[in-house]
């Protein structure tokens, strides 16, 4: 306790909120008492440490949010070089690999024509989508649970003495067929990314239901088969709008080796995994995909992706069957190139994605409680 | 004004006019630094808008990527903030000269740390003398990312207290409200506590640091 007088006592001095004569008299002690004296200079070198800490932490916030915003505007521009810059920067990046790789490439051409050919006649394994159909087991327990809520709902809303209308259909849980993931990619007009296969499901009705259990009804503008996305918006009037998005989504492809993580629901609750890009490519070099070394389930299709930066990379959409630990993601500029397509349809113009990064240099669960909101559960029958 | 052609890593790769003229900080600058010190969102934004993309170009154009030219232009803010704090402080040329040679400074330390760095070819550009801040500065982010460690080692609560009492500088009786302590007293003693450990913890390193 003696200490935590002392620190607080060395605060008040260093801060200047001491009086005039709790001041004189601190002194005199500190005078008298050099090994107490010993340990309030410690003490206030401490503080000033700490002070110079948090000033800088509290600068780099506003630095983060300032590029944020010039980000936002198209002032910071993150697009792929152009032109000269850009073969300058390749061949300064570059020079030696390309000459050492150069030299091997001949001989190693020689050597794998054989190999390869006789690797691709052999049988290759399937991929496997990851969205989840529910069995009679899983529904039933998934039923249960949203009675549970359900019931938990009723008494709230009596309690608010709601409306009983809305209330009665919100609790009424819809039998879903499956479940996958999805993300929101437009804060404003509330457009979220999912994978084409996990739509195709959804023979009459569509919901989305965020981490605190809330169901929406959504309905899909967007299907594309080719590479596997789709774009739903949410048509619940009971939908709240969300802050601008805490991720960015990158424009350029994932680079081997970046760490990364993805919330999902393989299960009735949000899940946390990561892993790494393993490959630029996915499954027999689909340029569509990347390759992830994680773990990812039945649930997970539709999955956002993000690196320690914020920035958002890739959607799960499968894992290989044979191999433990292989998952395929779409890569992120596909998501622009679907935007660009729904903008062309009526109604639908003014998709927008609309991004506030703010996860940059912050640790993972303040990261995952910023994304957690805007990855939905995808659900319908 | 001056033209100036210099070589970087023998490629020509700038051709760029900068200011060099010694005179004391124009007053604009001066009040924009000022602004800086007080950590004026405005006085940031400006100093990001007529720079930040001078940085990026030099950066991406010597083997850096446009992420390398973030971190670097927020490196150079944070000596530029820690230089614009202290009382004697007075920038001997043009704010651009000055953002640009810290960051050329900055970056070339980086690619010799990548080992990327092939050999430097005799300084024609002419950029002001930044080793004695950057040595100050590299001082001072030794005891940040010691004081940070300390921080994420003292787990939760404390590491939200601490951060809510001495970062966002809130109010006793509204950390109390926020972390459901009884009241501010109680908040004070759980401060007091959790500051005793990350102090601990803190000099435990800076001990071992040096």
């Amino acid at each position: 306790m003696d200490d935590i007088l002392l620190i607080d006592a060395a605060e008040r001095y260093v801060k200047g909120e001491m009086t005039a004569e709790e001041r004189t008299y601190f002194e005199e002690v500190r005078k008298n008492n050099p090994e107490l004296d010993q340990l309030v200079v410690e003490h206030i070198f401490f503080f000033n440490e700490l002070n110079k800490y948090s000033d800088t932490k509290s600068f780099k916030h506003s630095l983060n949010e300032t590029v944020a915003k010039l980000t936002n505007e198209g002032f910071i521009s993150k697009a792929p070089l152009k032109g000269k810059a850009k073969l300058v920067y390749m061949w300064n990046r570059y020079k030696r690999t390309i000459a050492v790789a150069a030299s091997i490439a001949g001989i190693v051409s020689i050597i794998s024509v054989g190999a390869i050919s006789s690797y691709t006649n052999s049988k290759v394994p399937d991929t496997k989508l990851l969205v989840q159909k529910l069995d009679e087991q899983v529904k039933q327990q998934a039923v249960k649970t949203r009675q549970i809520e359900s019931k938990l709902k009723d008494v709230i809303a009596d309690s608010k003495k709601q409306p009983a209308e809305t209330e009665k259909e919100k609790s009424t849980p819809i039998e879903s067929k499956f479940r996958a993931t999805g993300f929101l990619i437009d804060n404003i007009n509330n457009f979220i990314v999912t994978n084409a296969h996990v739509v195709k499901e959804a023979r009459h009705r569509l919901i989305v239901e965020n981490s605190k259990g809330e169901q929406f009804r959504a309905e899909a503008v967007y299907i594309n088969n080719d590479n596997d996305l789709a774009i739903l918006k949410v048509t619940d009037k009971d939908f709240k709008s969300l802050p601008p998005l805490p991720y960015s989504i990158r424009k350029t492809n994932a680079e081997l080796g970046e760490q990364i993580f993805m919330l999902g629901y393989p299960k009735q609750e949000i899940v946390y995994g990561e892993g790494y890009v393993s490959a630029k490519n996915g499954y027999k070099m689909d340029t569509i995909y990347c390759q992830l070394s994680t773990a990812a389930n039945e649930g997970n299709s539709g999955s956002p992706v993000i690196n320690r930066n914020g920035e958002l990379l890739g959607i799960i959409t499968s894992r290989e069957t044979s191999t433990e630990g292989v998952v395929y993601a779409i890569k992120s500029p596909n998501i622009y190139s679907a935007v660009e397509e729904v903008k062309k349809i009526k109604d639908y113009e003014k998709i927008k994605i609309t991004s506030a990064p703010v996860l940059k240099g912050t640790d993972r669960p303040t990261q995952i409680k910023k994304v957690q909101d805007y990855v939905f559960m995808i659900k319908g029958n | 004004m001056k033209n100036i052609i210099f070589l970087f890593f023998g490629l020509q790769i700038h051709n760029r006019s900068i200011n060099t003229h010694l005179v004391n900080t124009s007053s604009p600058e001066k009040s924009l630094l000022e602004g800086l010190a007080r950590e004026d969102k405005e006085a940031i934004e400006k100093i990001y808008r007529d720079n930040y993309n001078m940085v990026q170009s030099l950066i991406v154009n010597n083997s850096g990527t446009t992420d390398d030219a973030a971190d670097i232009f927020q490196e150079a803010m944070i000596v530029l903030f820690e230089k614009s704090k202290s009382p004697d402080f007075e920038l001997n040329c043009a704010l651009k000269t000055y953002i640009y040679s810290v960051c050329r400074r900055l970056w070339l330390k980086k690619l010799h740390q990548m080992q990327r760095f092939s050999k430097q070819t005799d300084e024609l550009e002419q950029v002001v003398p930044v080793e004695e801040e950057l040595e100050f500065h590299e001082k001072r982010q030794n005891d940040f990312s010691i004081m940070e460690n300390a921080m994420s080692k003292i787990g939760e609560p404390c590491k939200s207290l601490l951060e809510a009492y001495y970062i966002q500088k809130k109010q006793m009786q509204q950390i109390a409200t926020e972390f459901g302590y009884t009241n501010a007293d109680n908040a004070k003693t759980q401060k007091y506590k959790c500051l005793v450990r990350l102090k601990k913890l803190f000099f435990a390193q800076y001990k071992n640091g040096k």
